[in-house]
């Protein structure tokens, strides 16, 4: 078996994608994520990859572009206002679709906000962020393993679909410490080895990535062909994970590190004699919409938790297509919803007495919901 | 018979997009002299920016990436670090490199960076339709400065090379003119001298060329070229402004 070890989350990420092949970093300072552009900077030399320190999250991802489209396998990692600079970036990858690994260790919002953990980028993440119609693979992982499971698979589904893919992580994930095993590691690809990637003509036809077409039939046709490509990834890369799903009939979801938080106010409900289940989404783009096909002929409801005002939520609606009630309870800004919280929020949802979305908003705003 | 002057290798039998009396043209031409004459077709990447020359991969036959707005030297950045022994450069005008690039050009050159950057002065917005440039002389009009650029609000012409000239990890700075033969040749010879200096790992590169843009200029293409003698050079003047001597690194 392999050797298990404690590491702090940012560092796992690191040590993750250097044993997944890649060799390139690009980065710029901001809380809580400075431990990966560190990691980097003192592992990568070691094992002959470059690290390089951007002026700014905006020359970071086209950096990423670059060293992408030169057929290198690159990753990048901020938090949420440096993942805002990078959308522009993040649209021309998916134009022209070159592969990277992008890592979102979300602080709270918005604005330059604080840099306790949050959940509120997900819209930003999973309904496309910059211009254009795109779609980010969008991977929630929630401890520190599946972090590091997940950074093997989200460089294969990059390369595997010539897009980039984002691992939402928040600054709790980034920050705790967990033991960890690493898969065998993979050796790094040599750029040549990629027919697209534009390592030099050697005399033949010339290469290029570009995201310009101004003829609008071919962009039509383009943007129908990476419909078609994000229709594959929903049909092969979907991932979730259900507990208790055997006899549950109300139902938690959440991802990341609220989805441990749940976890524990299930076995905190499931005492008092409640069947509550936890449906997690692994992927957040594509929604896992199967999970909840699954459960929903014996679901009585839907408790979504997030640390944000409700983002997720939304696709947990569209998922349950008012077949059952869909509730909400999130708090925001680094303040992370408690065990013992969520589980009053599955009390009243039981006893019929939890508020709707709209109300659940005014009663916050009024102060009567903390 | 010998051929004396044919099509560079480098440059595609392709018409370009380019307006008549448009200098882009003459610097694609020298670019695939220069590649040509290196022997480096096979093996260099061009970067492509926004504005005019953002279809440059069309006519110059080397694997190319189209970079964001101002972005290119960061995407350069990227490939050069992946493919060390390959030639990489890039190829901006004044809007894209000295406006919403001046980061990426300041920071690639700054980190010394090993690639090249042409970097194509018209004093103006071409693609966009005229507008005010980094570069736009004090007085020119423009779409956006109707009155003629007026320093007090609109600020003053930045010179890119002087600038760069003064950052350590720039190895080679020059700025020539594409207005008559003899200055043509002198753009080549610093085109390729940069070249050189990237081919022996010095560091960054780059040569600004003075250039005509008749039809936002509102000029003929010979006024034009005249205006780049009498107008432009006043104001940035032509040579080298930074030779490295020395090691390679
Ligand atoms: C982010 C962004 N902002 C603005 C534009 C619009 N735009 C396209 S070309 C251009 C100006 C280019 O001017 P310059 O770099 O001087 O090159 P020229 O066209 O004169 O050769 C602008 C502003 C854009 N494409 N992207």
């Amino acid at each position: 078996m392999a050797e298990v070890v404690l590491m702090k989350g940012n560092e796992a990420i690191g040590e993750a994608a250097i044993r997944a092949g890649c060799r390139y970093f690009f980065g710029y300072p901001i809380t809580p994520q400075n431990e990966i552009p560190e990691y980097m900077a003192k592992r990568l030399p070691e094992v002959g990859g470059v690290y390089v320190q951007a002026e700014s999250e905006v020359a970071a991802i086209n950096m990423v572009y670059g060293a992408g489209g030169a057929g290198a396998r690159v990753l990048i990692s901020s938090s949420s206002p440096g993942i805002s600079l990078m959308q522009e970036g993040i649209s021309y990858l998916c134009g022209s679709e070159i592969p990277c690994v992008i890592v979102n260790m979300m602080r709270g919002g918005p604005g330059l906000g604080g840099i306790q953990p949050s959940q509120s980028d997900y819209f930003q993440a999973t309904k496309g962020g910059g211009h254009g119609d795109y779609k980010l693979i969008v991977y929630g992982p929630s401890s520190i393993q599946e972090m590091v499971d997940i950074m093997f698979r989200a460089f294969s589904v990059a390369e595997k679909y010539r897009n980039p893919v984002m691992i939402l992580g928040d600054g709790m994930l980034g920050q705790m410490m967990e033991p960890v095993s690493f898969p065998d590691e993979t050796p790094p690809p040599d750029p040549r080895s990629r027919p697209w990637a534009t390592t030099g003509n050697r005399g033949g036809k010339s290469k290029l990535l570009s995201s310009i077409i101004l003829d609008p039939e071919g962009l039509d046709a383009h943007n129908w062909r990476l419909q078609e490509k994000y229709r594959r990834v929903e049909e092969e890369e979907v991932m979730w994970d259900l507990e208790n799903a055997e006899d549950a009939e109300w139902f938690l979801v959440a991802y990341g590190t609220m989805a441990r938080v749940c976890r524990a106010a299930m076995t905190m409900a499931r005492r008092e004699g409640i069947k509550v289940g936890l449906l997690r989404p692994i992927t957040l783009w594509p929604f896992p919409k199967q999970a909840f096909e699954a459960v929903l002929p014996r679901a009585r409801g839907f408790l979504c938790v997030e640390m944000s005002t409700g983002q997720m939520v939304e696709d947990v609606k569209l998922s349950v297509e008012g077949k059952a009630p869909v509730y909400f309870y999130g708090r925001t800004g680094g303040a992370v919803p408690v065990p013992r919280a969520v589980l009053k929020r599955i009390r009243d949802m039981v006893s019929g007495k939890a508020p709707s979305i709209t109300d659940y908003y005014d009663r916050v705003a009024g102060g009567e919901i903390k | 018979m010998k051929a004396i002057y044919e099509r560079p290798r480098a440059l595609k039998d392709i018409v370009t997009h380019y307006c008549p009396g448009c200098t882009h043209g003459i610097a694609h031409r020298i670019l695939a002299e220069v590649i040509d004459e290196l022997g480096i077709q096979g093996n260099t990447v061009g970067v492509a920016s926004v504005g005019c020359s953002v279809f440059a991969y069309n006519y110059i036959d080397v694997d190319f990436q189209q970079a964001a707005h101002g972005r290119a030297p960061a995407v350069a950045t990227g490939i050069k670090r992946v493919l060390p022994d390959t030639i990489v450069f890039t190829y901006q005008g004044d809007g894209d490199l000295a406006s919403i690039g001046a980061a990426e050009i300041l920071h690639a050159a700054a980190r010394g960076e090993n690639i090249t950057v042409i970097f194509i002065n018209n004093a103006i917005y071409g693609m966009t339709g005229g507008q005010m440039a980094p570069t736009t002389l004090e007085g020119m009009r423009t779409t956006t400065t109707p009155l003629g650029r007026q320093p007090a609000s609109q600020g003053y012409p930045l010179r890119v090379a002087e600038l760069l000239s003064t950052v350590e990890g720039a190895a080679y700075i020059a700025r020539c003119s594409l207005h008559n033969a003899a200055n043509i040749a002198k753009a080549k010879a610093s085109l390729k001298k940069a070249f050189e200096t990237q081919v022996q790992k010095k560091g960054f590169s780059l040569v600004e060329f003075l250039s005509s843009c008749p039809t936002n200029w509102g000029l003929s293409p010979q006024e034009a070229l005249k205006w780049i003698e009498e107008k432009m050079i006043p104001v940035f003047p032509l040579g080298e402004f930074k030779v490295k001597e020395g090691e390679a690194r």
